[in-house]
């Protein structure tokens, strides 16, 4: 039991090291640091230009997607280097945030079940960020119950074999700065559910897409409807076979769960470090007993996630698959962002309702409490978490289904009963 | 980096819960409860015949000699087991303040029977309500003689010595506090058994009435040397809250499968899942909290007081919390005394109070982290 690196990792690390040190962007580093939440901090320049240079910057030297294939952009680096590379990367890590569906989801979903001429067109861009992909898979009709999606893909009817897609998309992080898109329909509504949907990717600048930003709670606008009115995507943009959607979608939300490692952060840290400046009644608002039980258990819980994320590593080390058990990550983080944000605007008496320049640390925490409600939804939300911990971890039965072996047709629906 | 046990460990540990399984049976566990000894002797020396007690003790002294990581392993088997045995009183405890500050002379005396199993070691500190602090220390030495009362003491009704915190010497504060050797079984000591929530370990108030008391460790270094060791033994006691956590979570499991209510089986209604998995996350996160412990405890490494408090405070709230779920996914059944719920309950509430209370630990997690804050800036 040892945290230190094998020779091979430590020549890798320090290989790194240098290299971010001579040609990370320092210009930013400060703004990168005191970057509240939710937003990357950058005000000195356009966040994504940033972002793609420093992206391009890696990707130049080998230093992007490092666990890709060569060929397809990447470095061939084992699992753990691609580790150590987050935790040498540091506070740049955060310029990759407008990539992580592509290099996270899209990407291994393209890897597996493009062909070979696809993936050497696509792979490479994506690795080194001048192309952006997003995830078009939750509907109006289909979140956590992804199969329940209704955006129809037809083949045309003039023997070319194309598709003509129709429908809504909805959530879509990302798409008003996407070149590309991963693709769920529906091709067959008269199978059950999980069997009549269909896998494509396709260019944003296909005609007949339409991006429309939503204002979320908090004010920004992340995510987007896309409308799809008759597109008419090729045949050869399929992935996998007809009626095999949900097999091709597995792989994409399995690879969530391989974006471990960098264990998510609950704001712990910075909820000890204003602990330790605020005051209460004149006293260091640390001293204050309740003040402490509360940040005891916070402490725990955001060490417990760091080294059941190391716990992982090791077990990725040993050359073991992430499994389901996986998903406590986000289950533990989300939840306790939002308790902790709340918590520190506690301590800030009523001025905690205030989010301007003069909240402490840069309004981190208004910023977290308005914006941690989304982390408890997106990517799986909190009950789905628990249901697959129950099922595919404890072994627990799955809920009575009303709508497994059914034409999907005949489904009731929200509005149709 | 490697945050696991090695193969030979947890082939060990795979020894100590197939002997568990055979000799700690429900019928051992519940002696105490059912008004007959709660402490099986015979199972206390299988397990020093086994090498489990002496496992992180030199082989000098009669023990195995190897780490305390295999302790850790052991820990969380006895946990598991709900093993009516004193060893958090004499291995964690007592073993470990002679391993720290003991001199030759008193390693040789006590650790060979303590590995053994021959005699029972334990660490009376307290000295009644609230939380423990140096100016509630009563008891005295003077002149080699211990006066006072020590309650509650763990298994202080068996122990054959008792490691005690008492007043000596003109230092003031914590540095008015020393250790003490003290033979339960010599002259001055009266034993009083305690009725207690938990029946399967015992607890004792311990009067002492100028019982001889020999010096372990510098004089005013008591409260520091008991700190110190506290630190380790909280570790290996969160092993057997996380071993006793994931039975709990194992039993709840089972039943939520086995028992059907409105045509299905209940681990089918979400309200059980969900309960079960947020079990399931408190467990893990302690159990990757001791890890850390574990490896601290094994590596000397200066981390230990934070290591210490943060897997002692994520393991008594894993165990509270899958113990008394564990209760009710068993609805009325789990109520029964015939049913082994109720022995897990009692034991995590027992052992969230053993060494401290929660709170005392929250506050010391926060004091440490301080410390590490001052000392990174
Ligand atoms: C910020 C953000 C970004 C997102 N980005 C993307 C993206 O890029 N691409 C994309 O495709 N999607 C994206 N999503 C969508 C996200 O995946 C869905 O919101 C999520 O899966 C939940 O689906 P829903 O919103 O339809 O809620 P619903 O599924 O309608 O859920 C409503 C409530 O019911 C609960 N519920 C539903 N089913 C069950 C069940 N079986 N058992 C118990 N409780 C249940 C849910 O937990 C939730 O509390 C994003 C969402 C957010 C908030
Ligand atoms: C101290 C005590 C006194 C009692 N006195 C009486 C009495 O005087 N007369 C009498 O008739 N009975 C009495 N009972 C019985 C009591 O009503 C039952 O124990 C209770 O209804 C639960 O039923 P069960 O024990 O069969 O548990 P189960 O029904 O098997 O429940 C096991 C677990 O599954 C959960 N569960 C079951 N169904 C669902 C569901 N649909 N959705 C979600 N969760 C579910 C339960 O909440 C519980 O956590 C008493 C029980 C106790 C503990």
């Amino acid at each position: 039991m040892d945290f230190e690196d094998t020779p091979e990792e430590a020549a890798f690390r320090a290989e790194a090291r240098a290299w971010i040190d001579a040609n990370a962007p320092k210009h930013l580093e400060a703004e990168l640091k005191r970057a509240g939440f939710a937003s990357s901090g950058i005000d000195s320049e356009d966040p994504m230009e940033a972002s793609k240079a420093w992206q391009k910057k890696k990707a130049e030297a080998g230093w992007a997607c490092l666990h890709w294939p060569k060929e397809y952009g990447g470095a061939a680096r084992t699992p753990i280097e691609r580790v150590i590379w987050g935790q040498e990367e540091g506070v740049y890590g955060s310029l990759s945030s407008p990539f992580i569906i592509g290099h996270g989801m899209c990407g291994p979903t393209v890897m597996d079940w493009a062909s070979e001429d696809h993936k050497r067109r696509l792979l490479p861009p994506l690795a080194s960020g001048e192309e952006i992909w997003c995830q078009l898979f939750s509907e109006p009709a289909g979140g956590s119950d992804l199969a329940g999606l209704r955006t129809s893909a037809v083949k045309a009817d003039d023997g070319s074999g194309d598709w003509i897609i129709n429908g809504q998309k909805i959530w879509t992080s990302g798409a008003q700065h996407s070149q590309w898109g991963l693709l769920i329909t529906r091709t067959n509504p008269d199978a059950p559910k999980h069997k009549g949907l269909t896998m494509f990717f396709l260019s944003m600048s296909t005609p007949g897409v339409e991006v429309r930003p939503i204002k979320q709670a908090n004010g920004q606008s992340g995510f987007n409807e896309v409308y799809f009115t008759d597109v008419r995507i090729p045949d050869d943009q399929r992935l996998g076979a007809v009626g095999q959607g949900w097999e091709v979608s597995l792989t994409t939300l399995m690879n969530e769960r391989l974006s471990i490692g960098s264990g998510m952060s609950t704001g712990f840290p910075e909820l000890f470090e204003f602990c330790l400046s605020a005051e209460i009644d004149g006293q260091p608002a640390v001293d204050d007993a309740s003040v402490r039980s509360r940040l005891a258990q916070f402490a725990v819980k955001q060490s417990g996630l760091k080294y059941t994320g190391m716990r992982a590593i090791t077990a990725l080390s040993k050359g073991q698959t992430p499994g389901p058990e996986n998903s406590i990550g986000k289950l533990v983080a989300g939840a306790t962002m939002q308790e902790l944000a709340m918590f520190a605007l506690d301590i800030q008496g009523q001025s905690g309702a205030i989010q301007d320049e003069s909240s402490p640390m840069n309004a981190r925490f208004q910023q977290v409490l308005l914006r941690s409600p989304a982390t408890r939804i997106e990517g799986g939300s909190d009950e789905i978490l628990r249901n697959i911990i129950g099922e595919r971890v404890l072994g627990l039965p799955g809920d009575i289904r009303v709508d497994k072996d059914v034409a999907f047709r005949d489904i009731p629906t929200s509005g149709r009963k | 980096m490697n945050l696991d046990f090695s193969d030979d460990q947890k082939q060990l540990q795979d020894q100590i819960r197939r002997f568990l399984s055979e000799k700690c049976t429900p019928a051992v566990v519940r002696s105490g409860l059912e008004g007959g000894e709660p402490f099986s002797r015979e199972l206390y020396r299988g397990l020093g015949e086994m090498g489990v007690l002496g496992v992180a003790i030199p082989e000098a002294y009669g023990g195995v000699g190897l780490s305390h990581l295999e302790l850790c392993l052991a820990a969380e088997e006895l946990g598991r087991a709900l093993a009516p045995v004193p060893v958090a009183s004499s291995i964690y405890l007592a073993a470990e303040f002679l391993l720290q500050a003991g001199t030759e002379a008193q390693k040789a005396a006590w650790l060979p029977k303590l590995a053994s199993g021959e005699s029972v070691g334990t660490f009376a500190f307290v000295e009644g309500q609230g939380r423990m602090t140096a100016d509630k220390v009563a008891a005295a030495v003077r002149d080699g003689r211990l006066s006072g009362a020590k309650s509650p003491v763990a298994d202080g009704d068996i122990a054959d010595l008792a490691i005690v915190a008492a007043r000596s010497g003109a230092g003031r504060g914590e540095q008015a506090v020393s250790l003490f050797i003290v033979e339960l079984n010599g002259p001055g000591v009266t034993r009083e058994t305690l009725a207690s929530i938990d029946p399967t370990r015992g607890q004792a108030r311990l009067a002492f009435d100028g019982a001889p008391a020999e010096r372990l460790g510098g004089e005013g270094e008591g409260w520091a040397i008991a700190s110190q060791v506290m630190d380790r033994a909280a570790i290996l006691m969160a092993f057997e809250q996380v071993g006793g956590a994931d039975r709990a979570l194992e039993m709840a499991r089972d039943y939520a499968l086995d028992r059907m209510a409105f045509g299905r089986q209940i681990g089918s209604f979400q309200a059980i899942k969900h309960m079960l998995a947020d079990m399931y996350v408190s467990a893990t996160l302690a159990r990757s909290n001791c890890y850390y412990g574990a490896w601290a405890l094994a590596s000397g490494s200066s981390e230990l007081p934070v290591a210490a408090a943060t897997a002692r405070v994520s393991a008594t709230q894993a165990f509270q919390h899958c113990a008394k779920n564990n209760i009710q996914v068993h609805g009325g059944m789990g109520f029964t005394w015939a049913f082994d719920c109720h022995l897990f309950y009692r034991r995590s509430n027992a052992l969230a109070l053993a060494l401290g209370s929660l709170s005392t630990w929250e506050d010391l997690l926060i004091t440490r982290l301080q410390g590490a804050n001052t000392q990174a800036a």
